[in-house]
């Protein structure tokens, strides 16, 4: 299992509620429901890989997190988790506004956009970066809003959303970002899990 | 009819109160069973039939001859797997295989009932229904599916029956039938009332059956049970059998002469009263209002998984109409997945080899099924 699956395990709590936005073929979901006895639910966008979930037998539906999360009702999961795909949204403000009421907690990760090799990309070679977590050219991203872990520390200071924990992902090295190492890990993490709560 | 006394059958005594008012007592309902009960009694799955099915889901049916309406999902090794599963199938009451309907014979007039069979709604098919499972001696079901009307049998059966079953599977269904299927519904009850043969319903079930009204319903129906694209991709403009237009009405186009097989082989199996009934069934059914308004009351109760499955070109029972079950669901927190698969063989596609489909569901029955036992153990 992915590094960045690992430290949102540890995030949650045994017996709670998960809904998983954006599960993907179901891993993440997988993993919780096995160990950590937690009722996951999710919701994917792309039919393929919402009958990869079917097929496991997980609770997904078929949606997209900028229509269907408000179908929710509020705090109705002691988790709501959104992996790596923040940036990918008409409206990043609006989702995660959505995902805070309907969980309590919230885990987001980005890919960071701060990342030295992104900076060194756009100042040495004048290109957009193409990275190993950002694999896209710029005419076929899916990417629409990408930003750095700087950013959304910003975002979540001017939306009066606190960050319970911040993790630094940097290949398999997970470290904690506080606020007094932020510009550092800001250059050096590729992935900033946080934990979030309204 | 002797392959009629091969049919298994209950008759059910206790008295049952229909929606109508009225009540009934002491009358026949009939099933087929595929597959094998098991020691723990645990692998059965109850499935609902359509408008026009029947209880021989699976393999040939005996009476008509031809393969049974589900054949592409039951059977060994099949989405709904006889191998592994016990499947009950019921024909409906108001049916025309042998479950208490209007063609059944009245002893007191010697004469088919007619439309002097009471008004039938889903709620009345699906508790008649449950004593199959008291007769089969059943605790508590695997899965309770079916598609179209047998997908509204499953949403009531469900709100009636919270945890009866573990699973529920809802197919191109929806909880409250729209002005538009009411519509074509009317559509095919006006064709079969104005045959003269129809005789306000009291015709002789042999010799003069109102066929051609049926038929016309039965074609009426049948397109809308195709997409668009699947009618221009298969039948386009060919046409039947002749080089050019012939300047008249007989079928020049293919599709005419198919609607017109369609509508013919229909009469041969199916009442038309029958026909009349279950359609006004569907018709009034409407979940949502049962439960005021709130169709997520409708399942306050229940602990049973959800698994909807609604299909792109189904424009009879579109999937916005199957997503308003989910939302309903997941307004509660209940345990519900949902997916549209692509296709272009419009509402029919449930009934037919569509891969994706029945690969989904055979998935997720077989890993369901195995996750319950891992946990009880």
């Amino acid at each position: 299992m992915k590094e960045e699956f690992k430290v949102i395990s540890k995030f949650i709590e045994e017996k709670s509620r998960v809904l998983d936005v954006g599960c993907g073929d179901g891993i993440l979901m997988e993993y919780l429901s096995k160990n950590k006895v937690v009722d996951v639910r999710g919701l994917e966008i792309s039919k393929e890989k919402v009958k990869k979930c079917l097929s496991k037998g997980l609770a997904v539906i078929e949606g997209d997190a900028e229509n269907d999360l408000k179908q929710f009702p509020d705090l109705s999961f002691d988790y709501v988790i959104l992996s790596q795909t923040l940036q990918a949204f008409m409206s990043p403000e609006n989702v995660i506004e959505n995902l805070l009421r309907v969980g309590k907690k919230v885990i987001v990760t980005i890919p960071n956009f701060g990342h030295w090799k992104v900076r060194l990309d756009l100042l040495l070679k004048g290109e957009m970066p193409v990275t190993k977590n950002l694999p896209y050219q710029w005419y076929n991203t899916p990417n629409l809003h990408m930003c750095t872990i700087q950013d959304f520390y910003n975002f979540c200071n001017n939306k009066r959303v606190n960050i319970y924990k911040s993790i630094s992902l940097n290949g398999e090295k997970i470290s904690n970002i506080t606020t007094s190492n932020l510009k550092y890990k800001n250059l050096i993490s590729e992935l900033g899990i946080f934990l979030l709560e309204k | 009819m002797s392959n009629l006394n091969k049919m298994k059958n209950i008759i059910i005594e206790e008295a049952l109160k229909l929606d109508c008012g009225k009540e009934i007592s002491n009358f026949p309902l009939a099933y087929e069973t595929y597959g094998n009960l098991n020691e723990k009694k645990d692998n059965a799955i109850l499935i609902f039939h359509a408008l026009t099915g029947d209880q021989y889901a699976s393999g040939i049916n005996p009476i008509t001859k031809k393969e049974g309406w589900w054949n592409y999902a039951v059977g060994p090794g099949k989405a709904f797997d006889t191998d592994k599963f016990f499947v009950i199938c019921a024909n409906v009451i108001g049916g025309c295989m042998g479950s208490y309907g209007p063609g059944i014979i009245d002893p007191l007039t010697n004469k088919p009932i007619g439309t002097n069979f009471p008004v039938i709604t889903i709620n009345d098919m699906v508790n008649a229904q449950y004593n199959l499972l008291d007769y089969l001696k059943i605790e508590k079901l695997f899965a309770v599916a079916g598609g179209s009307m047998g997908g509204m049998q499953v949403l009531q059966f469900v709100s009636n029956f919270p945890n009866k079953a573990r699973v529920a599977l809802p197919i191109a269904c929806t909880a409250s039938h729209s002005a538009q299927n009411i519509a074509f519904n009317e559509l095919g009850r006006q064709a079969i009332m104005s045959d003269s043969n129809w005789n306000e319903g009291l015709y002789d079930e042999k010799s003069t059956n109102p066929d051609k009204g049926l038929a016309v319903a039965r074609m009426a129906a049948h397109i809308t049970y195709l997409s668009k694209q699947g009618l221009q991709e298969k039948f386009g403009r060919n046409l039947q059998e002749r080089s050019d237009l012939k300047f008249g009405f007989d079928a020049d186009f293919q599709i005419e002469s198919y609607l017109r097989y369609q509508g013919s082989v229909f009469v041969d199996r199916f009442d038309a009263n029958s026909y009349l009934y279950i359609t006004r069934a569907m018709d009034y059914f409407d979940l949502t209002k049962q439960f005021g308004g709130n169709l997520s009351k409708a399942f306050k109760d229940t602990k049973t998984k959800f698994f909807i499955i609604s299909f792109t070109s189904d424009w009879l029972y579109p999937t916005s109409e199957n997503k308003d079950i989910v939302i309903a669901l997941n307004a509660i927190g209940a345990d519900v997945g949902f997916v549209e698969i692509k296709t272009d063989k419009g509402h029919d596609s449930f009934l037919l080899d569509v891969p994706d489909f029945l690969s989904t569901i055979k998935n997720y029955l077989n890993t369901t099924y195995s996750n319950i036992n891992e946990r009880r153990i």
